[in-house]
């Protein structure tokens, strides 16, 4: 193809999406669409399947069978979540064992949240009230987004996820309505997970590089700081129902924007994090690699027995 | 299904038949209890996405089943004790599962044998239930045959992929069956409560079953191409609490915080 | 060993009366595992009756380059729509 001709399939790319039409696999798209779709969806799938290892960590010891069952539920939803996103990427080309592959050698990331440990039960509750709620407002625009696969999984997990941030915010409910104890583990979780919270929606619009291509594909509809500010605005009013305080002296209602004003996110920390120093870097690749590696000789095993019995069937008929 | 005979009015009203019923209730239940919380350390550990799925789901089934029973013999005590009392309260002698739900996930193939070794009898013993002369446990048994028929397909297909994939899974299958085969026998021991709900038409006779469990586990162990194991001496003891060293770790796990935080709600 | 654990299209129906549709895709070793899997994956919340798999690969699709050709010939055929044909209000039933 010449370069006019690309061109031209470009801007009728650009057009399509432009007036809201979808862009399905086999459609012709720039590499540079393919590419940046790839390390989206890859990321955002290695987010729920390395997710489940914080919330894992406390199935066997959820104080409940209710809570159990629930926790047990919610964790295996982000199994499907990542399994619906690993399908649609698959559908740019990359194979699953490829997209893990990058994931254990650090090539590809995740969500740097699940990067700091559940010390107590009630960082089960604050990971659902505060992760899924920043996660779904992350999530609900990528329903729309131009990429048909990404969107349609998009879906599905929205539809899924509607139970777990109310999971996570019932057992900030109970623990709030406890015993003096119970009330400090739920305010000393929040104090914890906050600020990763915030620094979940992404770098500042400033330091951040892929806004502006993000918008247009419709990978984005909101900048990050835009996205932070909804969230501290929808949050702030649910802690104020549990009775916890949000660890930010500098946060306060202006009545002029119309929104809370809050204090300077710890970048340093969020990229430390990225960088792969937080406090869990290491044990959540471990844990996930382990899996893997450990499964190896099961799926060997079962495309062996697949082989066989083909063979048996061929030779029979 | 209709129950082979009907409940006597007053059967419940005496504390002893009472007694036994519960105690019936948790040497079934209990095995429930202690394989789903096995089966849920598995969650985000498992071989692929799609079979950790399927694991957990089986989890959920257990853990659900549990409820049931407890709820009922909660109903039972009438002292508002309720299921959680009872799934995170005991010490280690009161509980009655099977020293097989409690041996540990040693890997893929541990998991899968000691699976389908419960669910062909789970299945068995629950298409029994549906015959109950008692009607609560008439209606779990007939949800719970349904999940119980799906965990069989689960756990006796991959036990086939298993024994007849590559010459690594056969050997490390073959281990599985080899150390779990001992615990068998203990699913279908009697007890003095398991007996007077027999007499009672509460509960089946799973003794008349064992022979068809062993025709049936060994013929798709069999199919898998896997030996069955010899063995001259069955293991036995959890039905009257005497549990494995791992049983004490398993609820020190699962009661963690119903101890740390006596009095709690959660 | 590169392993790649061949890819299925689920197809599930959600109730009697309606259509199987196509709701995603898993990996499976075999069409027995595929229908398990199909099952632990896409019904846990009771969204089928009845499910389909089948191996991504026997699929054949048509070629996005090709969608003129095959797809615009039919935007010009007015006349198989009811909305052609010109009938007075009065006609009802019809």
């Amino acid at each position: 193809m010449s370069e006019a001709e690309i061109k031209n399939l470009e801007e009728q790319f650009e057009a399509k999406i432009a007036a809201d039409e979808k862009i399905e696999p086999k459609d012709w798209m720039p590499e540079k669409y393919r590419k940046t779709h790839i390390r989206q969806i890859s990321q955002h799938a290695h987010s729920e399947i390395v997710g489940m290892l914080p919330e894992g960590n406390w199935i066997t010891r959820a104080p409940s069978l209710r809570r159990k069952v629930a926790l047990l539920a919610k964790v295996q939803d982000e199994a499907g979540h990542g399994l619906y996103l690993y399908s649609a990427c698959e559908t740019l080309g990359i194979s699953r064992e490829q997209m893990y592959e990058d994931l254990h050698s650090g090539k590809a990331k995740y969500s740097s949240i699940f990067n700091y440990p559940t010390l107590t039960w009630a960082d089960i509750g604050a990971i659902g009230w505060l992760v899924d709620g920043a996660a779904i407002i992350n999530q609900v625009p990528l329903c729309n987004t131009s990429f048909g696969p990404y969107a349609r999984a998009m879906v599905r997990v929205c539809k899924e996820e509607s139970f777990h941030q109310r999971q996570g915010y019932e057992i900030m409910l109970s623990l709030c309505n406890g015993t003096e104890e119970q009330k400090q583990m739920a305010q000393d979780a929040l104090d914890r997970w906050w600020w990763p919270s915030l620094m979940m929606l992404g770098p500042t619009d400033a330091a951040s590089t892929h806004t502006e291509q993000s918008m247009k594909w419709k990978l984005k509809r909101k900048t990050n700081d835009e996205l932070r500010q909804q969230f501290v605005d929808q949050t702030v009013p649910q802690a104020d129902i549990l009775g916890l305080t949000i660890p930010d002296p500098e946060l306060k209602w202006n009545e002029e924007t119309g929104h809370y004003d809050f204090g300077e996110i710890d970048w340093d920390e969020f990229w430390q994090v990225v960088k792969g120093h937080g406090p869990m870097n290491k044990k959540r690749l471990e844990d996930r690699k382990n899996a893997w590696e450990n499964g190896a000789w099961v799926r060997e095993a079962a495309t062996a027995y697949a082989r066989k019995q083909n063979d048996r069937k061929s030779k029979s008929a | 299904m209709k129950p082979i005979k009907e409940l006597n009015p007053t059967f419940l009203t005496q504390e002893e038949n009472k007694e036994h019923l519960i105690n019936y209730l948790l040497e079934t239940a209990d095995n429930y209890l202690i394989l789903g919380q096995r089966l849920g350390e598995l969650c985000g550990h498992g071989p692929n996405l799609e079979p950790d799925i399927a694991i957990t789901n089986i989890s959920l089934d257990l853990l659900g089943q549990v409820r049931s029973f407890y709820q009922y013999i909660a109903q039972l005590k009438a002292n508002q004790t309720t299921e959680d009392d009872i799934a995170f309260l005991r010490k280690e002698r009161e509980y009655k599962n099977v020293l097989l739900v409690e041996q540990p996930n040693t890997d893929f193939g541990y998991v899968i044998v000691r699976q389908y070794f419960f669910d062909v009898y789970n299945r068995m013993f629950l298409n029994a239930l549906q015959q109950s002369a008692d009607e609560t446990l008439r209606s779990l048994a007939f949800k719970g045959i349904k999940e119980a028929a799906y965990h069989e397909r689960f756990s006796g297909d991959w036990l086939k992929r298993l024994g007849d994939g590559t010459e690594e899974s056969h050997h490390r299958v073959q281990q599985a069956v080899d150390d779990l085969w001992i615990y068998t026998d203990e699913l279908f021991h009697s007890t003095a409560s398991s007996k007077a709900m027999m007499e009672a038409g509460v509960a089946p006779d799973m003794l008349q079953l064992r022979e068809y469990y062993y025709e049936k586990v060994e013929q798709l162990l069999e199919t898998a191409t896997l030996k069955v194991p010899e063995v001259e001496y069955f293991q036995k003891g959890g039905k009257k609490g005497m549990h494995s060293e791992y049983m004490g770790r398993i609820l020190a796990e699962m009661q963690y915080m119903q101890r740390t935080y006596p009095n709690s709600r959660w | 060993m590169k392993n790649e654990i061949p890819l299925w299209e689920v197809f599930i129906r959600s109730k009697n009366g309606l259509e199987h549709r196509h709701c995603g895709s898993l990996h499976a070793e075999d069409a027995e595992m595929a229908l398990n899997n199909a099952r632990d994956v896409y019904t846990r919340r009771s969204e089928g009756v009845s499910i389909w798999v089948v191996e991504s690969k026997h699929i054949t699709a048509s070629n996005p380059d090709q969608s003129a050709e095959l797809f615009e010939p039919a935007n010009d055929k007015v006349y198989r729509h009811p909305t052609f044909y010109d009938l007075p209000d009065e006609v009802k039933h019809m």
